[in-house]
């Protein structure tokens, strides 16, 4: 293995920039199967059948709550690559745990929104509407959720092998993937919940 | 015994019991027959296990050609059925799985894997590279492919075949008017095989960009190669709107949601607009493919140069965009009014320009050249006429006023297997009969070769041509049966015998594979046809690292160079080379995968959530195995290397 030292860690070998580029690849297939969720919401948006409409669920608090937790999850993400690229292991792995513990922070208040959706009668099956509100917003968690489990096998590899070509190279492909789900968040909080208060 | 009746057939028949019976005595007998010739071991260690592109590919060329036999079997049926008014050999419910599972198969599961085998083997080839980037996921990718296939095809013995079409329209694919848990199983065997062909996409995209050898500039990649990359990444774009509406489909059908209902506000145009959203783009990964396996064998038996490489490229990157603006043309007759359909005419029709470029650019190919008739190339001779006539007749089906008199006819059956057939499925036996001698050391005989192509050309005119005249004349797709007053009935056997015809050229193809094996010289070198790209300059068979030195280039076309103008391909002496190991998690977290979409066709729950599990255990080991592969030495580089030139042309 040659390593190239002029570059960050995470670029340093071959293989590890190889893996950056397919990762950047596949986020762009995570755009497009987000946008055909998102095309498939605005087309069922006011399909309300006997349901209720957005507006009539939607609740401003726990949304902005979410959205403050995972934007900073974001942030701290990013400051746990800055620790990283200073090499600093202790500060990485405090920012990366920050980041975790926000983002199930945030699935929780997500799991609280849906009990409440189910408590007001919208659920999976009562309109079009619902089904895609819960399926775009139950794909974004499903990748939160599946974040947390990877993220929390890093640092334990970060921990336990310390900051090598490749444990760099997964941290820092797994804040790509951190920070895309951050935006497509951003994305659900305009589009829909802004959109659909209004 | 409740809980077993799911598993029966709804609609038994004899022959269903008879491929059971079939299905289990083969099975038998291929244990039998691995343990009785103590095989096990080197199965899974030489071929479950490889991570090497070159096997991948041969596994995927297994399946494709494994499928080619069961969607022909259907297809033979289909024209047997139709081929006298008022047959009574299929009963409607079986006619209807019998087509759906034929659309599938032979989309998915046989013209799919036949082009990912050829990205497989020849992609890190051409562009002088040691595997693809990603050597582990490319096998996981084969067995997700493959789990999706096996589970598509266990359907007709247990619980019964999807039979919705392959396109699954809903209302009809709902669980009111396709009760049986068929459309389950297309909804979820293809959703674990499209992964799979998502992350090989994912996978060629990357090995492209990244690991061409020195020298080897974008433009000056061959052209199966540029065709493949553009494939690729019409995969990446199109396949995650596949999966998005499988998933939305399997929750229509499993826990009750209103997507594509017709009360509750769902809606079920959408199906059907997602569906070609994903559908055309998904012709033109097969096609483009093509196209380029059919530019590698023109410019060499052509021997000259390919034409207008810069228009070839360009024309393919102006057809991957337009097989993203053009969906609606699959239903003009469902009431987008006629603005809509006038702009998705005229994207239809646009098509065809950056078409003719191409075919243009091969008959430019061949003036003036030095041809030679191999069967590669006669295959690619008779592409040009038959496919061109398949592109005309789409030209008349793209003008949407007219579609209201094609639509659902048998004029459109004729047309998609006119492009697919002489596109796709030559290209496949031709581009496998030109690089049949680099995979195996010996060259399929040309005779018995010309005789498969002009039998195949026979058969496939009188099949679909007489369906452009019952089209015309009004006779429905996927009627199961018709009376004798409507007059179809001779024009229908006519296509009965023509399908009857391309099922023998087959069986000449498979007759070919045996002879050769048994007759054909293997003192062949390892450039056989005299051909032009990197594929070629490496020894044959080739060795696990493909190049021993890595090649170095300065146009399109590197080994001719090396032949004819002196350029020196491999500069440099041998190094110490890297290779993955071998894995056995991506057949592992296939099986489970297998289990897991088979609880789901089914909703047993317990067994779904269990195998979830197993699949986020596989993944959580897989992050924590360490594996560095290993290196292989000078030493055993030489010694490989003198063993192989001594297999080669004494005369070198």
């Amino acid at each position: 293995m040659k390593i190239d030292n002029s570059l960050p860690l995470e670029y340093s070998t071959e293989e590890n920039n190889l893996k950056i580029l397919g990762f950047w690849i596949f986020l762009g297939a995570e755009i497009m199967l987000f946008a055909t969720l998102f095309t498939m919401y605005f087309t069922l948006e006011n399909r309300i059948g006997h349901g209720p409409s957005g507006a009539e669920i939607f609740e401003i608090t726990p949304v902005l709550v979410e959205t403050i937790l995972l934007l900073t999850s974001s942030f701290v993400i990013g400051l746990g690559i800055h620790a990283m690229r200073l090499g600093n292991k202790k500060a990485m792995m405090v920012f990366f745990s920050i980041t975790l513990l926000l983002g199930a922070g945030f699935l929780g208040f997500e799991i609280f929104e849906f009990v409440h959706y189910n408590h007001v009668g919208a659920t999976l099956q009562t309109s079009a509407f619902t089904a895609a509100l819960l399926t775009t917003l139950g794909t974004h968690g499903l990748h939160v959720t599946f974040g947390l489990f990877w993220g929390l096998a890093i640092l334990i590899q970060i921990k336990k092998r310390g900051l090598t070509p490749e444990t760099t190279n997964k941290s820092f492909i797994f804040s790509l993937y951190w920070h895309f789900l951050d935006v497509i968040w951003i994305f659900i909080f305009s589009f829909i919940y802004l959109k659909g208060m209004m | 015994m409740d809980f077993f009746d799911r598993f029966a057939v709804p609609h038994p028949s004899f022959l269903i019991y008879a491929s059971m019976v079939g299905i289990g005595l083969t099975m038998v007998a291929i244990v039998l027959g691995i343990t009785y010739f103590k095989k096990w071991g080197y199965l899974w260690r030489e071929w479950i296990t490889t991570v090497d592109h070159k096997r991948i590919g041969i596994m995927y060329l297994l399946v494709a050609l494994l499928m080619l036999f069961r969607g022909g079997v259907d297809a033979i049926m289909m024209r047997y059925q139709l081929s006298m008014p008022d047959n009574k050999f299929l009963e409607s419910q079986h006619y209807n799985e019998v087509f759906t599972t034929h659309g599938v198969v032979m989309i998915l599961f046989m013209a799919m894997p036949f082009i990912t085998f050829f990205f497989n083997y020849l992609i890190p080839l051409q562009i002088g590279a040691r595997d693809v980037a990603f050597p582990r996921l490319n096998a996981l990718s084969f067995w997700l492919f493959f789990m999706g296939m096996g589970l598509f095809n266990i359907s007709f013995i247990v619980g019964g075949s999807p039979d919705a079409g392959w396109t699954s329209y809903f209302p009809l694919a709902n669980n009111e008017f396709s009760p049986s848990v068929g459309t389950n199983y297309y909804m979820i065997a293809i959703q674990i095989a499209g992964m799979g062909t998502l992350i090989s996409g994912i996978n060629f995209i990357t090995t492209i960009l990244k690991m061409r050898a020195p020298g080897m500039k974008l433009m000056k990649m061959p052209m199966f190669t540029w065709s493949a990359f553009i494939a690729n990444v019409i995969v990446v774009f199109a396949f995650p709107v596949l999966t998005v509406l499988l998933a939305m489909g399997t929750m229509d059908r499993l826990f009750g949601t209103n997507f594509f209902t017709t009360g509750d506000g769902g809606m079920d145009m959408l199906w059907a607009n997602l569906f070609w959203v994903w559908g055309h783009p998904e012709v033109y990964i097969l096609i483009l493919p093509a196209f380029g396996l059919y530019s590698e064998i023109i410019s060499t038996f052509a021997r000259r140069n390919l034409y207008g490489y810069k228009s070839m490229v360009a024309s393919m990157v102006v057809i991957s965009v337009f097989s993203f603006l053009v969906w609606t043309h699959h239903f003009f007759t469902m009431g987008q009014g006629a603005f809509t359909n006038s702009i998705f005419s005229i994207t239809t029709m646009a098509i065809a320009i950056p078409t003719g470029v191409k075919i243009f650019n091969w008959l430019f190919t061949l003036w003036k050249g030095k041809i030679v008739f191999t069967t590669p190339m006669l295959y690619s001779m008779l592409f040009i006429p038959l496919f061109t006539l398949g592109g005309v007749t789409g030209v008349m089906l793209a003008m949407s006023a007219a579609d209201y008199q094609y639509h659902n006819t048998m004029f459109l059956v004729a047309h998609f297997h006119n492009v697919i057939i002489p596109g796709v499925v030559y290209a496949m036996i031709a581009g496998l009969t030109f690089y049949w001698p680099k995979m195996f050391g010996f060259m399929l005989n040309e005779r018995i070769g010309k005789w498969t192509a002009w039998i195949m050309s026979v058969g496939f005119v009188l099949a679909f041509i007489p369906m452009y005249i019952t089209g015309l004349d009004g006779q429905a797709r996927r009627m199961y049966t018709y009376s004798e007053s409507t007059g179809f009935s001779m024009l229908n056997m006519v296509a009965f015998i023509g399908a009857g015809i391309m099922a023998i050229s087959f069986a000449l193809l498979v007759y070919n594979i045996y002879y050769s094996i048994r007759y054909a010289s293997r003192d062949i070198g390892s450039d056989p046809w005299d051909a032009r790209s990197l594929e070629w300059a490496t020894h044959t068979p080739v060795p696990e690292y493909n190049f021993a030195i890595t090649p170095q280039v300065a146009s399109t076309q590197g080994f001719w160079d090396a032949k004819k103008n002196g350029h020196e391909l491999f500069k440099g002496k041998y190094e110490k080379i890297h290779m993955p190991n071998n894995s056995g998690w991506p057949f592992i977290l296939g099986c489970i995968f297998f289990v897991f979409g088979f609880a789901m066709v089914f909703s047993i729950w317990p067994l779904a959530i269990v195998t979830l599990i197993g699949i986020l255990v596989c993944l959580v080991y897989r992050s924590f195995e360490k594996d560095h592969g290993r290196y292989i030495s000078v030493e055993e580089i030489e010694e490989t290397e003198a063993k192989l030139r001594g297999v080669k042309n004494e005369d070198r």
